[in-house]
């Protein structure tokens, strides 16, 4: 147990490095935008001289290096600053809506990880038959068209009846149950975009195998197709299905941003959007900070969970 | 007779797809086993003994059909009979112990716990009662530790241990039948032994049929009471094992003894500078040492055979010799001049003085090169060959051995079988016109014959270039038939080293004695002969 504390510790500290590098590059790049932060403010009508005398208020004639030391300094006492744009706290803005990309990505998790997993293991133990065609011939249809048509076409069909709404608007007053109902569509997007890979890997990590010594051995012990693949085949197969839904669960996280805009869902997302637009750079940084926690965070959980399933690593000789 | 009749097969055929086609494997094989007998199939590889042991208990591989014949178990017609059906009778009334346990056991599971699933699936008994059983069929076994062994992952137990593991799995529902397919090839010698005679005693006691299968006919030898003999699917015959012995009837089993069998004629004496030298060289990975001051010699035109279990630094020392692995203290000389300790050191020339023959021709042959490449390249790198010269040196080498040029030029080496896969190895090394060649195991992936006319090659090759070989083995028979020096290894040390003759007649060392008395020999009677000298107790018979 020791090697996987002392792991996670030194990838949480390559993590945090990791989270440096990125904000360097963001702000970085945000640089590179065109446009102007007070322009944006004022409006197309301002003097010149309200513009230079906002722009002095915002710090924004410093030059770079020094406008991200004080950010980083901010950062660091946990202080993510205002939003220029709003003036109101980053924590603030980002809290509520980060909360609200988490439940859909939780929701969302919750349907396809189940749904693709259990179609991989069938497409396997099926495999070449009529099943694992159609399963297979689906699943890339629907990750093979856009997103956003994705969503259309489910708003087509399940919003235009009246089923399910295709706006979410979430007030003080929603209850979870709502919430279920109203992100229904979303999920069931994300989900349709994330299942074939998650699936198609489940499907190809357990026939990778199903040719080893050890699978015959079971099939030679008189056990059922069904429990090679649950019992001999899966166990060992868990490293690459874990890290593929890592990476699907990561995805959800931060890979929602056309989805929210075609279902208005109060997301990252679409703050991130607005920010970008609107050159709230604080605002982007905290966002991105956020996304790439989420991979750092999910590929760690990951590689543990490969460590601990696997008896070779856990216990040694 | 009759009414203990257990397994009949008749006109058995099965066929296996290449492609679209469909070709036989088995060719019209009868079979029939008693209760409490046990059969040894023998033959080369590819003679269908392992398809036809699973079809003993009505299982044919992916891409594999049984397409006549049948298979009567019991009275249980085993084609026709559902597969419902078949696998209920699969791992409870017939079990099948793999040739390579530490492959067939599952490494996710315990070891116990994979010995518990076929009672318990089977609904023979229920899991506790399992668990005690098989800390009772450990201890029969002889396993170390058989309390607490059930409760540790294949990988923290060792091969001869793994595999007697494999053979309690095999009785935990006592079955009436029990497929070996080829358990202690996998073996050093001296493991081979215990798990032969664990294996022997357990089939004894619970008075259970067995089909052995083995390439090995000394082995077989121990087992068996009757034997039957395949080739390419076919039966060549079958008696009772002593007759067999005595006097087999057919000249291809008379071949089986082939490498036996093989004698050479005598080399030149060491005398003069030896072409290699190693002197005092400890080496090792990590903190540990794998090499502990170890030194010999090998001289022009001669063998030297470095002989051990595995895990005893003979491919070390070759990785010492060639400078893979520069060594921590110790050196390698050349012709009395000492090497740099670091292949990366070594200029072309010394390079191409030592040239390695790998014991897999299948993974140590590029299968994206044809064979005018893989020993082409050598040729042009070493000698600087180019264009007619260089074509015409790669068509002398194939004929050298004993391949025809044009024939086999262009040829990939997945186009080719095991033993023309070891020859491009030995064609490929012989390229580079070296002084020395380390042959690491180059055999010991080969059937018998086709390991003869290996053997025979190298043989002629070493007289017609005063070639130098350091030749690594487990198999005391190879040793026999081609070295003139023998090198004994156990845990990095020479144990002992000296002259084939001496070393055989007259070992001097423990060691040897224990390693040269656990060669199995064609007498029926030497592995009792052997546990009773071995224990000073009576054999269980």
């Amino acid at each position: 147990m020791n090697e996987i504390w002392r792991m996670i510790g030194q990838r949480l500290l390559l993590g945090v490095l990791t989270l440096f590098i990125i904000s360097v590059v963001i702000f970085g790049a945000t640089e590179l935008l065109p446009g102007d932060l007070a322009r944006e403010l004022l409006g197309q009508s301002a003097t010149e001289e309200t513009l230079a005398a906002l722009r002095e208020q915002l710090g924004l004639n410093d030059p770079a290096p020094l406008r991200y030391w004080n950010w980083l300094a901010g950062v660091l006492q946990g202080d993510f600053g205002m939003s220029m744009a709003t003036q109101k706290p980053i924590s603030e803005l980002v809290g509520a809506r980060l909360g609200n990309t988490l439940f859909l990505a939780l929701y969302a998790a919750a349907l396809a990880v189940p749904f693709a997993l259990l179609l991989g293991v069938l497409a396997a133990l099926w495999r070449n038959s009529i099943f694992d065609r159609a399963s297979n011939a689906l699943a890339l249809t629907a990750i093979s068209f856009p997103e956003f048509f994705v969503a259309y076409t489910l708003i087509l069909w399940l919003a235009q009846s009246g089923l399910f709404p295709s706006m979410v608007r979430i007030t003080g007053s929603t209850t979870t149950g709502e919430m279920l109902y109203m992100a229904f569509l979303p999920a069931l997007t994300l989900t349709l975009v994330v299942t074939a890979h998650m699936m198609r890997m489940t499907r190809a990590a357990i026939i990778n195998l199903l040719a080893s010594p050890y699978i015959e051995m079971a099939r030679l012990k008189g056990m059922s197709p069904m429990r090679v693949v649950l019992r001999h085949a899966v166990p060992n197969a868990l490293a690459p299905i874990i890290n593929v839904v890592a990476l699907n669960l990561a995805y959800l996280i931060t890979g929602v941003v056309v989805i929210e805009v075609v279902f208005v869902y109060p997301g990252l997302g679409q703050l991130m959007i607005d920010a970008v637009s609107n050159r709230d750079i604080a605002v982007v940084q905290a966002i991105t900070l956020i996304f790439a926690s989420a991979y750092v965070l999910l590929n760690l959980l990951a590689d543990v969970l490969s460590t601990i399933t696997n008896p070779r690593l856990m216990h040694r000789k | 007779m009759e009414n203990t009749r257990l397994l009949t097969i008749k006109g058995l055929k099965i066929e296996g797809r290449s492609g679209d086609a469909w070709h036989e494997i088995i060719k019209g094989v009868d079979l029939t086993l008693h209760k409490g007998e046990v059969l040894g199939l023998i033959g080369e590889s590819g003679a269908g003994k392992s398809t036809l042991g699973l079809a003993a208990m009505g299982f044919a591989r992916d891409g594999c059909r049984i397409s006549g014949g049948t298979i009567d178990f019991d009275g249980i017609d085993l084609r026709t009979a559902s597969e419902t059906r078949r696998r209920g009778l699969r791992g409870k009334r017939i079990a099948y112990v793999a040739q390579s346990a530490a492959a067939s056991f599952n490494p996710a599971h315990k070891l116990i716990d994979q010995y518990c699933e076929a009672p318990v699936v089977h609904g023979v008994m229920p899991r506790k009662t399992a668990e005690d059983d098989a800390v009772d069929l450990y201890r029969r076994m002889r396993l170390p530790n058989p309390d607490a062994i059930g409760f540790r992952y294949p990988h923290q137990v060792s091969g001869g241990q793994l595999q007697r593991a494999m053979t309690a799995m095999a009785m935990s529902c006592r079955p009436d039948l029990i497929i070996f397919d080829e358990p202690t090839t996998a073996l050093d010698v001296t493991t081979q032994i215990e798990v032969m005679a664990a294996i022997r005693d357990i089939v004894r006691q619970f008075g259970t049929a067995a089909i052995y299968i083995t390439h090995d006919l000394a082995v077989v030898a121990q087992m068996a009471d009757r034997i039957k003999v395949l080739l390419r699917g076919d039966e060549v015959e079958e008696a009772d094992t002593r007759s067999m012995l005595a006097a087999p009837r057919e000249d291809y089993t008379r071949s089986l003894w082939a490498v036996r069998s093989f004698a050479r004629a005598e080399h030149p004496s060491a005398t003069g500078i030896p072409v290699a030298s190693v002197g005092n060289v400890t080496a090792g990975y990590g903190a540990v040492d794998v090499l502990k001051n170890i030194s010999f010699d090998i001289h022009a035109g001669r063998t030297v055979a470095v002989v051990g279990e595995s895990g005893s630094g003979k491919s070390t020392t070759a990785r010492v010799i060639t400078g893979l692995l520069p060594p921590r203290e110790g050196e390698v000389l050349f012709n009395g001049k000492a090497l740099p300790a670091s292949f990366k050191a070594r200029s072309r020339d010394e390079l191409r003085q030592c040239q390695m023959i790998y014991q897999m021709a299948d993974t140590a042959l590029n299968p994206k090169l044809r064979l005018r490449e893989l020993i082409g390249r050598p040729a042009a790198m070493y000698l600087g060959l180019k264009g007619k010269a260089l074509d015409s040196r790669i068509r002398d080498l194939l004929a050298l051995i004993e391949l025809e040029p044009d024939k086999y030029i262009d040829r990939l080496p997945s186009e080719l079988s095991g033993g023309q896969k070891q020859r491009i190895g030995i064609a490929r090394a012989l390229a580079a016109e070296p002084q020395l060649i380390i042959c690491d195991e180059v055999t010991s992936a080969l059937d018998q014959i086709v390991q003869e006319g290996i053997l025979k090659l190298l043989d002629r090759l070493q007289n017609e270039f005063n070639l130098a070989y350091m030749f690594i083995t487990h198999d005391l028979a190879t040793v026999k038939a081609i070295a003139d020096e023998v090198v004994v290894m156990q845990h990095g040390a020479v144990v002992e080293r000296g002259a084939k003759a001496e070393i055989f007649a007259d070992p001097k060392e423990d060691y040897t004695r224990l390693l040269l008395s656990s060669v199995p020999e064609m007498d029926p009677d030497w592995l009792n002969r052997l546990l009773v000298a071995r224990s000073g107790l009576t054999p269980n018979d």
